[in-house]
């Protein structure tokens, strides 16, 4: 690739505390332009624990979380709260789906270009000329990301009444109406059945390539981490025991003891 | 049906078992007798088994209609009558153009009394649409609505009692006073959600009458404020009747003013936001929505309404104390948002007619008022836990040109 790799994300030592429970411990991770990053490890391990530091929705003990937007200054996002690291341009979807639930597949995706759209209360009453052009390319553009995922079928379903696979692929194009330079996805193939899950296997590079947004996920499906991402960080009980390409991390000893439970050596 | 009969017996049997020491029984101790009223008896029996099947043959419905739903899985392929109503315009239309002529020519055919009362009504009317944005589309629960109706009532007989300031000038006013103290609510609690958040609201509202209760040279206690004008129109003189019919159009208006600037926010990036909230609140936030800014919002805004209308009621009483405002409005306004359906802003008006007017026109039933309150909330959650008209979703058209383009 031609293209130089500009770092986006970069986390130095983050540390999370719950009361005497150390749920992350110094984990560095890094993210450029262009990658699929995946970060892997057991139940419990701390994973979404990080997202939520990276992501305000914890204020992480220790560490740095800084972030290097395109065309803008470096910010460190400590402490940040959530929607404003989602203005700077960090989209996440959960892991245990958090949809609007009561309300429709478009409107969904709407709420996404909220921060991208600048109307008040006032303007929102007088509805003058730009009100109305802001509003009608909100729901074009959300339409065109409906589109991309394949749900502009169900556009004025409530999003309560999706089949699950669906509501995944809403949570993503939600996420995508924000602008975002990084997307975050928690475990997107939870719950999926192997069609579903090739079908997102080929949507999350889709978005890579042509949206130009770089991805950070994690994820228990293996054959998806393995099959998709260019960089693999493993974690186990808060600590980061592994870091590599997926060929590295397959032949980790590491990773495959933490994996498979100690070796039956004793 | 015959098992259902079978059932329906029993239970008049055994209601008649149970009040037979109340109802037939009776002990005169003048005479020393005891004397016998079968006839009650048999009231006892007829009522609780006609009761009975009634009971049941709803509940048999309301599965049926639940198991119809789940089964085509399209909860919209049969609309209540309401909503048919609402979307037909062939019927639509002749019933709005009706209810414009009935709503005009009212006060010009009944009396004083009639026309003072419907006022009241469309006050609530206006209270529950306000506290339909903070409740219904928000999803903030609020206990102590009152306390902003009274902020705007208050403010009205301050400023009129101590600089003599107008009924014009002070509507707005007591407008965003209202919205100041829902703003000055909203600081403390926006981190509280569910049953807490119920009960600081509720506190809220209490402290509100508390303080104007006790604060003699300010609110002048509980003896409150007297002699607040009417509204004027250009300084012209009104009978009592004139008045009231004036008050009455300007009502209206207000509630036109309402429907229109709260469906205007429903349908807008903010009032989107505020149903994010109501859904979920750690998602809208992750989607990049301030949730201090919108929760406020949501809070002012409702509280706004509150504090008009609190003005016009001042000036519709001419007379306000601190018994105006207690638990007990707050209640009526959120059992009008929740009998008429969250979010829904027909449902709201048609609940606040029904419970504001019912009670006026009932005063014989007077003491049963909240007996029948209650009744009525326990059958709508039962059968229509989404009010009497649900909220329907409004569907978004692309504009023609981007469309054929994306076609070509």
């Amino acid at each position: 690739m031609p293209e130089t790799k500009k770092k986006l994300l970069e986390v130095k030592g983050l540390t999370m505390d719950f009361g005497g429970l150390r749920a992350v411990d110094a984990v560095s991770l890094e993210v450029s332009t262009g990658e699929i990053v995946a970060l892997i490890g057991p139940n419990g391990a701390g994973k979404t624990t990080f997202f939520n530091c990276v992501t305000g929705i914890y204020n992480p003990t220790k560490g740095e979380v800084l972030v290097h937007p395109p065309e803008k200054k470096t910010q460190r996002i400590n402490g940040f709260k959530p929607n404003r690291v989602t203005t700077i341009g960090m989209a996440r979807t959960f892991q245990n789906i958090r949809l609007f639930h009561n309300m429709t597949v478009l409107e969904n995706v709407m709420i996404g270009r909220h921060c991208r759209t600048t109307t008040s209360i006032v303007g929102a009453i007088m509805r003058g000329a730009s009100t109305k052009r802001q509003e009608q390319e909100t729901i074009e553009k959300s339409y065109e990301l409906l589109k991309k995922v394949g749900l502009v079928n169900f556009a004025d379903e409530f999003a309560k009444n999706l089949p699950y696979g669906a509501q995944r692929r809403l949570e993503i194009a939600r996420a995508m109406a924000t602008d975002p330079f990084l997307l975050l996805l928690d475990e997107p193939a939870a719950g999926m059945n192997p069609q579903e899950t090739k079908a997102l296997d080929e949507l999350i590079v889709r978005i890579r390539d042509t949206e130009k947004i770089a991805i950070l996920l994690i994820e228990h499906d293996m054959k998806l981490v393995m099959n998709i991402s260019e960089r693999i960080y493993v974690m186990e009980y808060g600590k980061e025991i592994a870091q590599g390409t997926p060929m590295d991390i397959r032949s980790n000893p590491r990773v495959i003891e933490a994996y498979l439970g100690e070796e039956a050596d004793a | 049906m015959l098992d259902n009969m079978k059932r329906s017996i029993l239970v008049a049997l055994w209601f008649v078992f149970l009040t037979f020491p109340l109802m037939v029984v009776k002990v005169n101790t003048l005479k020393n007798i005891v004397e016998w009223r079968w006839m009650n008896m048999l009231w006892v029996a007829l009522g609780a088994f006609v009761l009975s099947i009634v009971w049941r043959w709803a509940m048999v419905r309301r599965d049926l209609k639940s198991s119809e739903s789940d089964s085509t899985d399209d909860d919209q392929a049969r609309p209540g009558i309401g909503q048919r109503i609402l979307e037909d315009p062939k019927i639509f239309k002749p019933v709005l153009l009706v209810l414009a002529v009935v709503t005009l020519v009212f006060p010009l055919v009944v009396d004083i009394y009639q026309a003072n009362i419907m006022v009241l009504a469309l006050i609530f009317v206006v209270l529950g649409l306000g506290l339909n944005i903070t409740v219904g589309l928000a999803g903030l629960l609020d206990l102590g609505y009152v306390a902003f109706f009274a902020v705007g009532a208050y403010t009205y007989g301050i400023l009129n009692s101590f600089w003599g300031i107008g009924f014009w000038t002070s509507l707005p006013i007591g407008g965003l006073m209202g919205a100041l103290f829902g703003i000055a609510l909203g600081f403390p609690i926006l981190r509280l959600r569910g049953d807490y958040l119920a009960i600081v609201t509720l506190g809220f509202g209490s402290i509100a009458k508390i303080v104007i209760e006790n604060w003699e040279e300010v609110f002048n206690g509980a003896k409150g404020i007297a002699g607040i004008p009417r509204p004027g129109l250009f300084g012209l003189d009104m009978t009592i009747e004139s008045a009231t019919t004036y008050t009455y159009y300007l009502m209206i208006l207000m509630v036109l003013f309402t429907i229109f600037i709260t469906n205007r926010l429903k349908d807008s990036r903010i009032g989107r936001a505020w149903m994010a909230l109501r859904e979920d609140e750690i998602a809208c936030v992750a989607m990049g929505v301030d949730m201090a800014r919108t929760k406020l919002g949501a809070y002012a805004f409702g509280a706004f309404w509150a504090g008009l209308v609190g003005v016009i009621f001042a000036a519709r009483n001419t007379y306000i104390n601190p018994n105006s405002f207690t638990f007990m409005e707050s209640a009526l306004v959120l059992s009008i948002v929740v009998l008429g359906g969250m979010g829904s802003i027909v449902g709201v008006i048609i609940a606040a007619l029904v419970l504001i007017l019912m009670p006026e026109y009932l005063r014989a039933f007077a003491e049963y008022r909240m007996l029948m309150f209650g009744a009525v909330m326990v059958l709508m959650m039962i059968f229509r836990p989404e009010g009497l008209i649900a909220n329907v979703r409004r569907k978004y058209t692309r504009s023609a040109v981007k469309t054929e383009g994306v076609n070509a």
